[in-house]
Formats: structure tokens, C-alpha cells, sequence
């Protein structure tokens, strides 16, 4: 793999092939904001406060740093009157769900976000995908997905895989950047309630079914 | 029919279903398109065969059931040959009169021609109706000759011609080039050039590639898609086939909507029938080159008409699209090279072969080449599908083949792009419709809808549909769009409501900003366009919304009072028996009041209230006048006073 040169706010930076703008940032001490990146994960690019400006062949377009991949000769902004504009109307949208959530409080005072310019939608959730995502990748279980989409896209725990994998687990939780308790909450609300036409398939087929799910609280 | 193993035997082929066909036998062609079945073109179907059976015709006469002629307006649509005879809005009880009158007695049947609405002048055959007259239906226009199951017909107009040539005369290189120098630009949405993006495919690294044909037509009132694919599928194959030997690709794809059942049946029915002809599979006309077809249901996503959310839902995988780079061409479907393209630019494909790029770039503008197949919908005329050159105006599109406005209304605006387009007023009715020119007036082609508005559509609730569209159908990956979008039509719903705030203008700007440049894909990207091109060129009803409570279209039921105008008011009690809620207080010889606190806005009074009175009205943003005493209601007749 070879070196790609670019640049980034005005000073130059070699990496390697393959990596991205927001890894080519870090290298030199540039920090961008991110919240739903995590090192161990997969680039998800949800949250878009990471959104950097980059002139490419001679265009300027807005991308997401913890996804674009580094380019010859690319020049990057990090911080441009745009960007802020577009970070504070993301952390505004996402205040509306969580509005307590301290990452979200401290990138709000840094970038001048009114938690109450928007309707309170009190869902806890910002969508950035960390538990799902851990559980998927890292954990390699699938307890809990996304149902739905567009506004109404939730976080759902599996109940099947969740009463197994779950109460050992519980890695998620620490994750989130909203409250913790927003997974504890969904968690429970799968185990304690499962829909009721969605029972295991164990259970259904036999009433001497060894398995957990009829004994969960 | 036996396998083909040559180009020469594709035309022995050709030569052999064309010697068996009398040109001047009599050939009925019965229009069974969606829009047409929706019209029972069935029924008119089954009674052909029995009139036909009946008069000992059977034999005689070829009846032959193609896709969709694209006039959807006046449809059921049938077409008798050799002397291309058209009859608009056919119905079963007509069948016996054609076949005896036209058929036998070589006479019209009047009432079932074409009439010009505004000049009232009748149009026989099908050549000379103004909708299709004013046409260049290159593509489109093989669907009212072939039926759609019948490869045989295919043939017989000269299908699989360019495939023939492809592989017989032409290195992939080649075929690449032809399709460069075309520059036939990807008619989905984007009008990106295909031949760059097939050059790409073919250039990246990897021996397994696919082709795509996205057929995941989605934007509201659109279906050049769905056309092609039921009426002439085998274009597309033909088309896809070329592309495949171009690229390198041995395997493809057709994702193509559930909802659309007939193309379904139609391009699985002629993928079967091109595998019987050896013209899919291995050793493809005796080339060496091997391809096969999957058809591919998608469960109506409308974000999956993006390439990689297409790809991702391909893969079995929830349709989310993903970030570009890596583009498709490098690493698309199962991370393999993978070109994809939109239905209609995979049927342009056979066309640009067969006629050559020269030929192909002598029709369109500096940037645009070719042809455009539009659906035109909304308050027009003649709605329908409608081909023709990139680079004629959007004026002789609504009015020289759509006919105009109807019942007397006047033109607003032409939404073009689908719902992540813009409208264009009346002020840029001359402009030339091509990619460029579409994007520059903040717009853009989209996949090729065209809604037409008339005064009567608020502008503001218009942006609210397609804003409610988007915010519904988005995938929820990524805030901009997610939570944009929905604060965007939260804003827009609050205005269509009389609750616009002062500022409201100022905020949808804003997070217009946000969507259309932070947002992960282009639906998210071009969400904003339906409010940015309304406010570009309908600001003045969007401040009348918020300052003055008004909807000056007298469309969103919020803003608006049904109110009847005393001294228009002749008691005839039509609006009074009409009103559905009871909020018509009024009798015999006694003027009609309107009561608001029971009104639900239905319209049925000012529908109901004679021309000739009009004395219902509708008012929005001025205080409604208190109705009369009860004394001063009752009407004295002048006959009664005599």
C-alpha cells in the first residue's frame, strides 16, 4: 500500500492507502467530532457531526470523515462557518431526543446547539447504531437490531437471543452516548414483555421445553 | 422455437417469422398495459376472440396484445393494421361494431376516434392524435407493435439485431466506446455517462462482475419503468446482454418492484423464452459467452431505488445505501464489480448499436443526447407516457402533447425529478428539458416524472406531500435525513395549518443546508429541493401562509371559509340537500348561510351551487361577513309579486 498525501486545514499529512480522513486527522492532532464512531467498529457514518469540507476534482462537497477514504492531494476543512452551521443543527435534532445526554450537552456548548430549538421527542435514542453494532461485530450475537425506519426506526432486542446472551453481557450499555439506561430500558421491555405470537419455536413445539425463555422474570 | 447458434442463424431466423407474416393481413392490436387492465382491457380482449370466433375470423385476423401505448388517458386503446385505424377508450359492447363496421365495412366508427378537445377536429389514425404526433418514440414505441411474451415478435421488428452485432463484429472495448461516444447518460436519475461508469466496471480488478437493471421505480405518478418491462421486456435483456459482454459480467440481476406484477410475469416469461432460443445462457449465439439472468423482487423500498441500497437489498440485507467510495464499479454486489443501470438506459442500448453513436448523437442537446420518456401526469389533458428529444421545451410537453390545462384552469408549475425534484413556473415553460438545464433551474431529470399544477395547487402543501413522501420513506441511517426531514415537514405542515411562525422561512432554509450537503445518500441530499425550488419561485405563498393566514390557491382547508354571497344567493337549495355535515342553514325562498363552527370544507356547496348563480365562494385570509338578519333571507319572487 502507498502513501497518500493531503491536506488537511492547511497542513500536510502522509498516511497509508485505504485509511480515512477522520484517521488521517487524528494522526496529526486535528480532532473532529464523532459520536457514533467507535475504534472497534465498522465506519457507520450516522451521525454526520463528523462532516468535513473537501475539495476533490475540483469540486466541494460535504462528506463524512470517519468514512471518506483519503485521497491524493485532497485538502480538507474541519472547521469551516458551514460546518458549524450544519453541526448545530444536527446536535439540535438529536438534543430533541436526548435532551440530558452529556456527549451531546458537551458538543452543544462548544458549538453554540439550543437543546430547546426543537420539539422535546423524548425517545432517548439518537440512531448512531453503537449497540447494534457492537453486538453484531464485536459480540458476533444480534441481540438487538433496527425495526422500522425513517422516523419511526427503533432499537429492538431479540427476545430469543437476548434472554441467552444478554445477562452476562450487557457491553452495550456503556456504549451509548445518550443514558445508558436507554438500552437497559429496551432490554427489559423485550425480556419482561416478549410479543406474545412470537414465541420461540422451542416453546411453541414442546410444553417440557428445557430451554430459559418461559423462566425470565 | 429451435435454439439459435449463430448471428447468421438469428437471421435466417429473422428472415423465416417474417416470410410466415402477410403484411396486409389484418392485425388487431389491443393496448394491456397496467393502466389499460385497470380500464378492462380484458374484457375487450375476451370479446374480440368472440366476435372474431363468431364471424369466422379467427384465422383471418391477428390480435395481438402488447404493453402500454402510453396515451393511459383514453384507454382501453385499439389499433387495427394495416391501416393503423386507432380507437380510444374501447369498451367490450364496441367490439362487435368495429369488427363488423371497420374490419368488414372499411368504415369508422366515429364515436370512438380521436377528438381534439379544444378544436374539436378528429384525428383516425393514430399518427395523426396530437399526443402521439408531436413524439419521437425511439424506445417506447416497439411497445404498440410486439406482444410482450412473444419473442418471435421481437424478432420480427428487429430485435437482437445489435446483440447479433455485438458479438459477432465488436471487441468489449469497442462496445464501451460506441456507448462513450453515445453519450447516453443514465436516464435513474443521476445522468451520469454509462459508458464511464461500464468503462469502470470493466477496468476494475476482479474476474466476477455484475449487471444490474434497477427497475425499483418509485417516484409518485411515475412508470416509464414499468412500461418498458411489461410491453417490451426483451429490449432491456437485449440491452443488458450487451452491456454484460461489454463489462465482462456472466451474471445479472433484474431488481424489479413486487408491486409491479405484470412486469414480473413479463420479464420472467421472456427470460425463459430467450434461454429456449439460446439467446441467454451458455455459448450465447456461438460466441463463447455465456450469461444468465435473475429476477429479483424488492419489497418496496423506496430508497432502494439507490444503487447501493438496491445492492445491499440484493445481498438480502436491510436497504440502507452505504457511502461512495468505493462506487458500485469497484466494489458492488458481494463486494464484486457490479454496473448498474436504470431500466430505460438499459433499453437505449440496442438503439445506440443498431443506429450507431453518430446517429444516436444527432437527436438532443449540447449535453443530452437521445431520447426521454416522461410520464406525464397531473392537472393536463392528455396524460401518459410520453418519448421525446432531450432539448424540447417543457411548454410543448404540457401543451402540444399533453394537450394543456383542463376545465379552463391556469398552469402553476411542472414538477419534475420526483419527489427529490423542483417545479418550474410558468416563466420557465421555454426552457429546453435536458440534465443540465433541469439541474441549473434547481430542478432535475429524475427518472423522468412530470406533474403538471394548476392555480388551484398551494405550493407550500404541495412540498409537504413530497416531504411527507421522503420523511416516510427514509431509511432513518443518518440524522440530516432522518430528523431533517421530519422537522422540515413539521414546519411545512405547521404553515399549511395557518401556525407558521415568523422565522419558519429562515429554519427551512437552514436545514435545507443541513440535508442537501451533510446527508449520507442522494435521497437524503435532494429531500430539500421540493421546498428550496418552491421558495425559489413561490415565496410569496409561503409568506402569505404565515403573515397573512392566506392560501392564496384557496387549497389548504385550514385557511379557507366556504362562504355564499347573499346577494347571489337564489335559495335553489343545491347546496343546502348536498352538504354532507349539515352546516348549510337555509330552505325555500330563503337565502343559504353557511355554518362555519359545522363546515368540514368538503367543497360540495361550491360544487353543488349553479354556474349561473356562483354564489358560493371560497375565502382565505379575510374576516368571513356576518350573514344576514334572519329577517332580511327571505327572497321575494318577482312572479310572486304580480
Amino acid at each position: 500500500m502507498s502513501d497518500i498525501l493531503l491536506q488537511i486545514d492547511g497542513r500536510e499529512v502522509t498516511v497509508r492507502e485505504g485509511a480515512t480522513i477522520l484517521e488521517a486527522a487524528q494522526s496529526m492532532g486535528i480532532s473532529i467530532p464523532t459520536l457514533c464512531h467507535h475504534e472497534k467498529l465498522e465506519p457507520y457514518g450516522g451521525c454526520r457531526v463528523c462532516s468535513v469540507e473537501v475539495d476533490s476534482r475540483g469540486r466541494t462537497s460535504v462528506v463524512a470523515a470517519c468514512l471518506h477514504p483519503v485521497e491524493q492531494d485532497l485538502v480538507v476543512r474541519t472547521r469551516t462557518k458551514k460546518l458549524e452551521r450544519i453541526r448545530k443543527s444536527l446536535l439540535e435534532m438529536m438534543l430533541a431526543h436526548a435532551p440530558d445526554s452529556e456527549a451531546l450537552q458537551e458538543l452543544a456548548q462548544e458549538y453554540g446547539a439550543d437543546k430547546a430549538r426543537f420539539e422535546k421527542d423524548a425517545s432517548f435514542c439518537i440512531h448512531c447504531g453503537l449497540c447494534v453494532r457492537y453486538c453484531a461485530e464485536v459480540k458476533k450475537k444480534n441481540a438487538l437490531g433496527f425495526i422500522d425506519r425513517g422516523a419511526r426506526k427503533e432499537i429492538c432486542f431479540i427476545p430469543e437471543i437476548a434472554s441467552r446472551e444478554c445477562w452476562d453481557c450487557k457491553e452495550c450499555f456503556p456504549l451509548c452516548p445518550t443514558s445508558a439506561l436507554q438500552a437497559a430500558f429496551v432490554l427489559s421491555k423485550a425480556l419482561i414483555a416478549p410479543p406474545e405470537d412470537e414465541k420461540p419455536a422451542c416453546c411453541a413445539s414442546s410444553s417440557s421445553c428445557a430451554c430459559s425463555h418461559g423462566t425470565l422474570p | 422455437m429451435p435454439r439459435i447458434n449463430s448471428t447468421a442463424e438469428l437471421e435466417t431466423v429473422r428472415t423465416d417469422i417474417l416470410s410466415t407474416r402477410d403484411p396486409n393481413k389484418p392485425c388487431i392490436t389491443l393496448c394491456s398495459g397496467s393502466a389499460c387492465q385497470a380500464t378492462h382491457c380484458k374484457k375487450v380482449a375476451a370479446a374480440l376472440e368472440l366476435e372474431l370466433e363468431k364471424q369466422g375470423l379467427t384465422d383471418k385476423v391477428h390480435v395481438r396484445k402488447t404493453g402500454c401505448h402510453g396515451f393511459c388517458e383514453k384507454g382501453p386503446i385499439l389499433v387495427l393494421y394495416p391501416e393503423g385505424i386507432c380507437y380510444l377508450q374501447v369498451k367490450a359492447e364496441d367490439v362487435p361494431e368495429i369488427i363488423s363496421e371497420t374490419l368488414i365495412g372499411k368504415k369508422i366508427v366515429e364515436r370512438l376516434v380521436y377528438v381534439d378537445p379544444t378544436t374539436g377536429e378528429k384525428a383516425v389514425h393514430e399518427h395523426d392524435i396530437p399526443f402521439y404526433k408531436n413524439q419521437e418514440r425511439l424506445v417506447l414505441g416497439l411497445n404498440t407493435k410486439i406482444d410482450p411474451k412473444s419473442i418471435e415478435d421481437y424478432l420480427a421488428v428487429g430485435g437482437y439485431q445489435a446483440l447479433g452485432k455485438v458479438l459477432s463484429s465488436m471487441a468489449p472495448e469497442q462496445v464501451i466506446n460506441e456507448v462513450k461516444a453515445a453519450s447516453l447518460r443514465g436516464r435513474g436519475g443521476g445522468g451520469f455517462p454509462a459508458g464511464i461508469k461500464w468503462e469502470a466496471a470493466r477496468n476494475a480488478p476482479g474476474e466476477t462482475k455484475y449487471v444490474i437493471v434497477n427497475c425499483d421505480e418509485g417516484d409518485p405518478g411515475a412508470y416509464m419503468d414499468r412500461s418498458l418491462m411489461e410491453g417490451n421486456p426483451f429490449c432491456v435483456l437485449e440491452g443488458l446482454l450487451i452491456g454484460a459482454y461489454a463489462i465482462g459480467a456472466h451474471e445479472g440481476y433484474i431488481y424489479v418492484r413486487q408491486e409491479y406484477p405484470l412486469a414480473v410475469e413479463n420479464v420472467t416469461s421472456a427470460i425463459r423464452r430467450a434461454e429456449e432460443c439460446g439467446l441467454l445462457g451458455k455459448n450465447i449465439l456461438g460466441s463463447g459467452f455465456d450469461f444468465i439472468i435473475k429476477v429479483h423482487q424488492g419489497a418496496g423500498a423506496f430508497v432502494c431505488g439507490e444503487e447501493t441500497a438496491l445492492i445491499r437489498s440484493l445481498e438480502g440485507k436491510v436497504g440502507e445505501p452505504k457511502a461512495r467510495p468505493p462506487y458500485p464499479a469497484v466494489r458492488g454486489l458481494w463486494d464484486k464489480p457490479t454496473n448498474i443501470n436504470n431500466v430505460e438506459t438499459w433499453a437505449n442500448i440496442p438503439l445506440v448499436i443498431n443506429k450507431g453513436a453518430a446517429a444516436f448523437t444527432s437527436i438532443g442537446t449540447e449535453g443530452s443526447k437521445g431520447t426521454k420518456i416522461f410520464s406525464l401526469v397531473g392537472k393536463v389533458n392528455n396524460t401518459g407516457l410520453v418519448e421525446v428529444p432531450m432539448g424540447v421545451t417543457l411548454r410543448d410537453i404540457v401543451y402540444k402533447i399533453g394537450g394543456g390545462i383542463p376545465d379552463g384552469k391556469k398552469f402553476k408549475a411542472v414538477q419534475t425529478g420526483g419527489p427529490a425534484g423542483g417545479c418550474m413556473p410558468e416563466s420557465l415553460l421555454d426552457m429546453a428539458v435536458d440534465f443540465d438545464q433541469l439541474t441549473k433551474a434547481g430542478s432535475m431529470m429524475g427518472s423522468g416524472g412530470m406533474i403538471v399544477l394548476d392555480e388551484e395547487t398551494c405550493m407550500v402543501d404541495f412540498a409537504r406531500y413530497f416531504l411527507g413522501f421522503l420523511a416516510d420513506e427514509s431509511c432513518g441511517k443518518c440524522v440530516p435525513c432522518r430528523e431533517g426531514v421530519k422537522q422540515m415537514l413539521t414546519i411545512l405542515t405547521r404553515i399549511t395549518k395557518g401556525k407558521g411562525k415568523e422565522g419558519d422561512i429562515e429554519l427551512l432554509e437552514e436545514l435545507a443546508e443541513v440535508a442537501g450537503s451533510s446527508a449520507l445518500c442522494a435521497l437524503g441530499k435532494g429531500a430539500p429541493n421540493p421546498v428550496l425550488s418552491t421558495l425559489r419561485h413561490f415565496r410569496d405563498e409561503y409568506e402569505a401562509h404565515i403573515n397573512q393566514g392566506k392560501c392564496p390557491s384557496y387549497s389548504c382547508k385550514d385557511l379557507i371559509s366556504y362562504y355564499i354571497d347573499p346577494d347571489k344567493c337564489q335559495a335553489c337549495t343545491s347546496c343546502f340537500r348536498k352538504c354532507p355535515a349539515e352546516a348549510i342553514e337555509g330552505g325555500k325562498n330563503l337565502i343559504h348561510v353557511v355554518i362555519q363552527d359545522k363546515c368540514t370544507k368538503c367543497g360540495s356547496c361550491l360544487e353543488a351551487c349553479p354556474v349561473k348563480f356562483g354564489a358560493v365562494k371560497k375565502l382565505s385570509g379575510e374576516p368571513i361577513p356576518s350573514p344576514l338578519p334572519q329577517e332580511a333571507r327571505t327572497i321575494v319572487r318577482k312572479s310572486k309579486q304580480s
